[in-house]
């Protein structure tokens, strides 16, 4: 009788053929060798067609002198720098441009989204127009549209808008007084994240306070004071320099000063508002996905209306909103590569440059996709670092 | 013929994309383009004079031309040419991927691009040299006044190597603004981004011709900043082709300088000239030496005309372009086409 | 509103102050001082900028077929450009004689792509009516059959070259983002990792670089024999580029699934490929079909990207009838008319996600 059971239970065994273990390895095997098939047949490919045609191959290119301009540059180049130098540049213009363009993005999309909800039904409406509108023209259409409208709607150079405090705008863009570099400055920069770190620490102190004493210490102020102070009293100390380099008057327009470059400006107009009215719906679904409840019960607790947002409201819709968010601040920076179309120096319009100037296009489109995947993958694991820690723990 | 038709709609069925073609083989571009009965051209998008397409489809000019000329050269017929329109980034791509048999697209002939990029040039077609177009209204006269002035190039380019030297030989401080395509760079430049917008300078009297709202406000200034010999380039793995195309070039060379044209090259071919019988295949056998008919220079000059019409029928002082011929004249007009003799 | 009240039986009729359009008005305008300056300052600045707009867009604008003098001189767009330049910005270099084809192959995918909306016809026919479509698209565009002039592919453009690479980017795109999700789903490490890795190295790229590679490396990649043209091409980086997005797309479907539905399959007995095939992935993407709508869009809107590897799609050609001199001025009318195009499709097919989402889920709550 047992035994009878234990043969009922025991399973046939299967063929080799048909044990999932064993055919999980065959199907892996059979992956790696098809992979490593099409990889021998590219690479092989490459090689051959590489030494056929007689293409140099590596990275050697990077040390030799550039040889060509950048229109605007973050850091010092000229063009004796070399190819390397040259990608740097274009990197700190990517990122310029998409640091700036989130910050622009989040700020326009978080007025949207807010507006799509509001109780006003013409602002509602002018909202959703707004964001169905955008959204459905592709983003290189705004960047054409918004270059050609600058380049020949601003006034000409010769003839540049003098809008007051020795600011000008033409065809060259936006021109304005920038304070000359002084030590000073260098170091009340430098003062700057002392101020955060001190910031940081006034916080720290007053959480443990009131969770000792139950009496609540008002931080904003403070914060922002010590954030913002301890960098102006260094510069106070400097000998507070206060002297602007103003943009003067030459043969063809202005010089001196700070420029934003129109292809810049039509770059941030575009890709501004193009991600703004992606923000813009995030935005709301965030809103809308914490309930009305929680403000009641919030209430119901003698929340006052700031601290029921700060404290309830902000914390749950960031859950909802903040995933998206970051995949949105992502396609931004993605997006800003396409700059290259209407002339601004960012790291793919200088891989392009150089890739057309040494025939090394294997190694220009793999640093760019190099340096895009890096930036990438490291947001996102920010990103889910962050999202495990205000993930909801459950029981 | 038909069945090949079918086969193609059947793959456009599955995957409506797939373009495969002739596929030619490594090493014999000349008997693959023989077999496929024409040259594929890889030819500029669009610079009035030189290649332009107009709204039939039909491509003119005077890098069209040179393709034309090897067509006539090898098939007798100089219509046996499909075009391909390439960007300046993607032209070497182009060609060394045998997409186009010939890149006849004002490329400049340097060191690098000759040695590195796995192709070579097989002459000169038009001597050129880099300049500047200002609008009139800046009252500029000389490139050395651009100091602190934005200047719009096209990537992809020597010109923008070029521009570079310049502005650091002579301290000017030039800001250039670099653009992907002729065409932004174009808007860019007619919209007033730009003072002045810089290329060869056969590429500004097309661009002042054709895409100025007014061609009279624009002035190309008188520098020339750089030398820019342009000429049509092949892929480095067949040298007959290579060859071919080279005797070409000098055969529309010899057709001038020997007062042979496409109207009286039938004449001309019982000339008494044994130097003018040899070109046009009365006598010996300058053709199969080729691996083309011995006809292969009566066809083209025929059918094209001596390098001297290709000039002036397209870029010449009759056409909107208004190019003199200068460094384009033959040696014997003290310029710098001179033609390797046909013996 | 109306209309329901007046269906609605009533006892009594809310006070007027509550009702009607003045009661809509405060409670939608004019509820709070806020609310109230909201409805004034949009109303301000709605009327300072329509009149004018509308009066550019229409009442001064030049229509017909006139001079580009003409249009200089008048106040308003010039859609006398659109008139004058329709043709190449819809169909680009595309044989003028022959642009009838074009216009019967936009149709006949427009058709195909109207007629998948309908939810009765989601069967597997419906893939046998696609190949139709596009072997129809390709033997129009193509020729070369039935007395057809052939036209080569670099001759292509404007809206049909648009189309065929987001509808094929996504047709082709499909099964392979259904491999690469299962792939990411599976328990066989090694598929994971190959699915993962291609998955995040696409989508942490910028579509420009892929298609840079694709026109300027795929030609080293591949031997000599093999010669593929600029199209094809940048066909092929928009696939691989909408493969690993959609394959995002179907995981979420994959994982919308409860567990019970795999072990029922099991439990009838079922292998992998048959629980895939006829359980889990036809509930998984009747799940994700609004997704993957949004990823069409997406795909649509940046087919144009190929313009800057210059392919003559919609926006492409658009610029190069811009760049004629005699019509440079009226640029904005150009980009207008584009965006317009552009927006009709993307707006149809995104209101129609929407619809589908709704009415899925309408299913799901019966």
């Amino acid at each position: 009788m047992a035994d009878q059971d234990r043969t009922i239970h025991v399973p046939p065994r299967p063929s080799p053929w048909n044990d999932p273990k064993i055919r999980a390895i065959i199907y892996q095997i059979v992956l790696i060798a098809g992979v490593v098939a099409l990889g021998v047949f590219l690479v092989s490919n490459t090689l051959t067609n590489l030494q056929q045609r007689q293409i140099r191959t590596g990275y050697g290119f990077l040390d030799q002198e550039a040889g060509f301009f950048i229109g605007e540059t973050l850091i010092p180049y000229e063009a004796a720098s070399s190819y390397g130098r040259a990608f740097l540049v274009g990197l700190l213009n990517t990122l310029k441009v998409s640091v700036i363009g989130v910050v622009l993005a989040t700020i326009l999309g978080t007025i949207i989204g807010i507006a799509r909800l509001s109780q006003n039904w013409i602002v509602r409406r002018l909202s959703s127009a707004y964001v169905e509108t955008l959204r459905n023209i592709p983003l290189l259409l705004h960047l054409f549209f918004w270059y050609a409208a600058l380049t020949n709607l601003l006034p000409d150079t010769e003839r540049a808008a003098n809008l007051g405090l020795n600011i000008f705008l033409s065809k060259e863009g936006l021109r304005y007084p920038w304070p000359e570099v002084e030590p000073a400055h260098i170091w009340a920069l430098t003062a700057l994240p002392f101020g955060i770190a001190g910031a940081v620490a006034f916080s720290k102190w007053a959480h443990a306070r009131q969770m000792k004493t139950g009496r609540q210490i008002p931080l904003l102020w403070p914060s922002l004071a010590i954030i913002l102070g301890v960098p102006l009293v260094v510069w106070l100390v400097g000998g507070a320099p206060a002297q602007f380099e103003i943009p003067e008057k030459t043969n063809f327009g202005h010089d001196g000063g700070a420029a934003v470059t129109p292809e810049f400006m039509a770059l941030i107009l575009g890709l501004v508002t193009y991600t703004a009215s992606f923000i813009a719906e995030i935005v709301r679904a965030g809103i809308l996905a914490v309930s009305w409840g929680q403000s009641e019960a919030a209430g119901a607790l003698g929340l006052r209306r700031g601290p029921t947002l700060r404290l309830v409201v902000l914390p749950q819709a960031l859950r909802v909103i903040i995933p998206p968010m970051t995949s949105q601040f992502l396609n931004l920076t993605k997006n800003s590569s396409l700059a290259v179309a209407i002339g601004y120096p960012d790291l793919v319009s200088v891989a392009n440059t150089t890739l057309n100037q040494t025939g090394q296009a294997i190694e220009c489109i793999s640093l760019i996709m190099a340096v895009y995947l890096t930036v990438s993958l490291s947001i996102a694991g920010a990103m889910n670092w962050y999202n495990r820690r205000i993930a909801l723990v459950e029981r | 013929m038909m069945f090949r038709h079918l086969v193609g709609a059947a793959v456009a069925a599955v995957f409506a994309v797939v373009g495969l073609s002739g596929a030619a083989q490594a090493g014999a571009t000349l008997d693959a383009i023989k077999k496929k009965g024409f040259i594929q051209c890889g030819v500029n998008t669009g610079l009035a004079g030189f290649s332009v397409a107009d709204s039939q489809g039909a491509w003119t000019g005077l890098d069209v031309d040179i393709c034309k000329a090897i067509a006539a050269a090898v098939f007798g017929d100089a219509n046996a040419v499909k075009y391909t329109p390439t960007n300046a980034q993607q032209r070497f791509t182009a060609l060394t991927s045998g997409e186009v048999d010939i890149l006849s697209r004002n490329t400049t002939w340097t060191l690098t691009r000759d040695a590195s990029l796995g192709m070579m040039f097989t002459g000169v077609t038009y001597y050129d040299g880099q300049g500047f177009m200002v609008p009139k209204s800046a009252k500029i006269k000389s490139a050395k006044e651009l100091k602190g002035a934005t200047v719009c190039v096209q990537t992809g380019t020597t010109t923008e190597l070029n521009l570079a030297d310049f502005a650091r030989a002579n301290k000017l401080n030039i800001k250039p603004v670099v653009f992907e395509s002729l065409e932004e760079s174009k808007v860019a430049f007619f919209g007033g981004r730009c003072k002045a917008y810089t290329t060869d300078a056969s590429g500004l009297a097309s661009i002042r011709s054709k895409d100025a709202p007014n061609p009279d406000d624009y002035l190309i200034l008188p520098e020339l900043i750089s030398k820019e010999p342009l000429g049509p380039a092949v892929r480095r793995d067949d040298v007959e082709w290579f060859t071919l195309v080279k005797w070409v070039l000098y055969a529309l060379g010899e057709a001038e300088e020997s007062g042979i044209t496409s109207a009286n090259v039938n004449e001309m071919k019982s000339s008494a000239d044994p130097n003018i019988q040899r070109l046009l295949g009365a006598l010996g056998d300058m053709g199969q030496k080729l691996g083309v008919d011995n006809a292969w220079a009566f066809n083209a000059i025929k059918q094209v005309g001596n390098y001297g019409e290709i000039f002036e029928r397209n870029v010449g002082q009759k056409t909107p372009l208004h190019l003199a011929r200068g460094l384009n004249a033959t040696w014997k007009n003290g310029g710098l086409m001179y033609a390797m003799p046909v013996r | 509103m109306t209309a329901e009240e007046a269906t609605t039986p009533q006892v009594e009729r809310p006070p007027a102050s509550v009702a009607g359009p003045w009661g809509w008005a405060r409670a939608n305008l004019f509820s709070t001082p806020w609310n109230t300056f909201l409805t004034l300052a949009s109303i301000a600045v709605l009327g300072w900028a329509l009149p004018p707009a509308l009066d550019w867009l229409i009442f001064n604008a030049v229509w017909g077929h006139v001079k580009p003098e003409v249009c200089k001189q008048a106040d308003g767009a010039c859609w006398a450009f659109i008139s004058e330049k329709y043709r190449l910005i819809l169909f680009g270099r595309y044989p003028f004689k022959e642009q009838w084809r074009p216009v019967l192959a936009v149709c006949a995918l427009i058709a195909m792509i109207i007629f998948s909306c309908n939810r009765r016809f989601w069967r597997a026919w419906l893939g046998a009516v696609w190949l139709a479509g596009l072997a129809i698209f390709g033997t129009l565009m193509w020729g070369g059959v039935f007395g057809l002039m052939p036209v080569e592919t670099n001759l292509w453009g404007g809206l049909p070259l648009t189309l065929i690479l987001a509808v094929v980017g996504v047709v082709v795109a499909f099964p392979l983002s259904i491999l690469l999700a299962l792939g990411r789903r599976s328990r066989m490490p090694i598929v994971r990792s190959f699915s993962v890795a291609y998955i995040e190295l696409i989508r942490g790229v910028p579509l420009i670089s892929l298609l840079f590679m694709a026109s300027f490396m795929l030609p080293l990649f591949l031997p000599n024999t093999i010669k593929i043209n600029a199209l094809l091409r940048a066909q092929v980086a928009i696939i691989m580029f909408t493969a690993a997005y959609l394959a995002e797309v179907v995981r979420g479907g994959l994982q919308s699934i409860p567990k019970g539905q795999y072990e029922a399959a099991q439990a009838l007995g079922l292998g992998f490929g048959q629980m895939m095939w006829k359980v889990v992935l036809p509930q998984a993407i009747r799940a994700v079909i609004p997704p993957i709508v949004n990823t069409f869009i997406g795909m649509f809107k940046d087919t144009s990207l190929v313009a800057i590897v210059s392919l003559t799609d919609l926006l492409l050609a658009t610029k190069q009838a811009i760049s004629d001199p005699n019509w440079r001025a009226f640029f904005i009318e150009g980009y207008v008319f584009v965006a317009f195009i552009y927006f009709i499709f993307c707006f149809f097919m995104s209101k129609y996600s929407q619809h589908l989402e709704k009415s899925l889920r309408a299913g799901e709550r019966r």
